[in-house]
């Protein structure tokens, strides 16, 4: 499921199975989760930097909550809600055939609702700081609004768009109290901040230190990217 | 003859009221007043930008704004095309796309880009029509934007303040190729100024501005326009 490179590629490169499989996992867990947070939080963040509708407010802290909440009490709603009886557990039923809990697509869902509020709040703000002239201008050259949004408003807000979502992935891709939570420590189903924990717990110092100095050089990197999208001259 | 433009509207804006009705026909009227006499804010409500309270609005012989009757055509489909101030050019297309978005009369965008191409040739910007906006000099991006605002074949075209951005030498030029462009190609044009010599040198009439009201109307002495080029719209006539 997780084997984006071959394993013989990486024992070729020296890379262990130890390190590999949790990376692979979150990467891949973040990678999907994304996807989604993308899609769903730039449309988001349009609608609420563009429409003019009661409840905006409230919509947009109703989501923003992961950010302010500790990611236990995430996890602890998402497991009692995916996983006890009701309408959410009965649909994951209906559409996978299996709760989601301590699964990787439950990671996935962790994942997702962690990092949704980066994405949401970068892409909101980036668009409603859009020149609404160059809308104006677009409206008298005969645009709709749908293009006006696809070749107007989101490419003129996009670096602030692409840095939420490298935020977002870079949220995904750390999620240790909300993954844990919904999906335990089950085997290939174990991102990198829950291995690194299971090698704490259990003693393996060397491990552990390979699995934290990892996971700092992905945060580095993607800091780094989105660090560098901030000082891109604009065009 | 049906005018190219008729407007009877008035817009509160805090403490000011504007209240203007005049008609435009062909060549180019000027709105001519100091800042903040509501030149602007007529050509926005005249674009669909805004709405007047009251009034109506009728382009070329189509009633586009009508408060009584709740009728407010969209911007997109008034067939209008408009130059600001700054261009307003896309910064992240190239001046060839800029132009060609605003293509309405051709479907498909090599025939688009062929129209833009055209246009481009005509205000003398065809040597950067792959160069982005951000690289023009001022006087280079109002010539692409003039390109911009006549190339979707519209029925009036409105520039709003489009020389005041820039140095005397570049507005002196630009004065004539402003002129030249829109007479050949038989637009009718609403442009707005505070300059009372672009005004004279520009305007086949003169509409005077003065705190939100039309204080005066005067026709300018003018040669017999050129003949339009081929292909463009017949409806210049002579003063």
């Amino acid at each position: 499921m997780t084997a984006l490179v071959p394993h013989s590629w990486l024992n070729s490169l020296g890379i262990p199975p130890w390190v590999w499989n949790p990376l692979s996992v979150s990467l891949h867990a973040a990678f999907e989760a994304t996807i989604v947070v993308a899609v769903v939080g730039v449309a988001l963040g349009y609608l609420l930097a563009k429409g003019r509708f009661p409840g905006r407010g409230a919509i947009e802290t109703l989501f923003s909550l992961p950010m302010a909440l500790p990611p236990t009490v995430v996890g602890y709603y998402l497991l009692t809600r995916m996983g006890g009886p009701g309408p959410i557990r009965n649909a994951e039923i209906h559409l996978f055939g299996h709760p989601l809990t301590f699964t990787f697509t439950g990671i996935v869902v962790a994942q997702i609702v962690e990092s949704f509020p980066y994405c949401l709040r970068f892409s909101r703000t980036a668009i409603s700081v859009v020149d609404p002239r160059f809308e104006q201008a677009a409206r008298a050259m005969g645009l709709s609004r749908w293009r006006i949004m696809l070749l107007v408003t989101l490419p003129l807000a996009r670096r602030g768009i692409v840095a939420g979502v490298a935020m977002a992935f870079g949220r995904a891709l750390g999620d240790f109290g909300a993954t844990m939570i919904v999906s335990g420590s089950v085997p290939m189903a174990t991102t990198m901040p829950i291995a690194l924990y299971d090698a704490v717990f259990y003693g393996s110092h060397e491990q552990a230190m390979v699995l934290a100095l990892v996971q700092l050089g992905v945060a580095f990197a993607i800091l780094l990217g989105v660090s560098r999208l901030g000082k891109v001259r604009p065009w | 003859m049906t005018a190219a433009l008729e407007v009877a509207v008035t817009r509160q804006i805090g403490e000011f009221e504007l209240d203007v009705a005049f008609t435009v026909e062909s060549g180019i009227s000027v709105l001519f007043g100091p800042s903040g006499a509501g030149k602007s804010l007529t050509l926005a409500l005249i674009a669909g930008l805004m709405r007047p309270d009251s009034g109506t609005i009728v382009i070329n012989g189509e009633v586009v704004t009508d408060c009584e009757h709740r009728l407010h055509v969209s911007t997109q489909a008034r067939r209008i095309g408009m130059v600001f101030q700054d261009g307003l050019l896309l910064p992240h297309r190239s001046v060839l796309d800029n132009v060609a978005l605003a293509v309405r009369q051709a479907s498909g965008r090599p025939a688009r880009r062929a129209v833009a191409r055209s246009w481009l040739e005509r205000v003398g910007a065809e040597g950067f029509a792959h160069r982005r906006p951000g690289s023009l000099s001022g006087g280079q991006r109002q010539r692409v934007a003039l390109a911009r605002g006549l190339a979707g074949d519209p029925a009036l075209v409105l520039l709003d303040e489009p020389l005041s951005a820039l140095d005397s030498a570049v507005r002196r030029e630009l004065r004539n190729l402003i002129r030249e462009v829109i007479i050949s190609s038989g637009v009718p044009a609403v442009l707005v100024t505070h300059d009372a010599e672009e005004a004279e040198d520009l305007g086949d009439v003169v509409i005077a501005y003065n705190d939100g009201r039309v204080t005066g109307r005067r026709v300018v002495a003018r040669p017999v326009y050129p003949e339009p080029q081929p292909g463009a719209p017949q409806s210049t006539e002579p003063t």
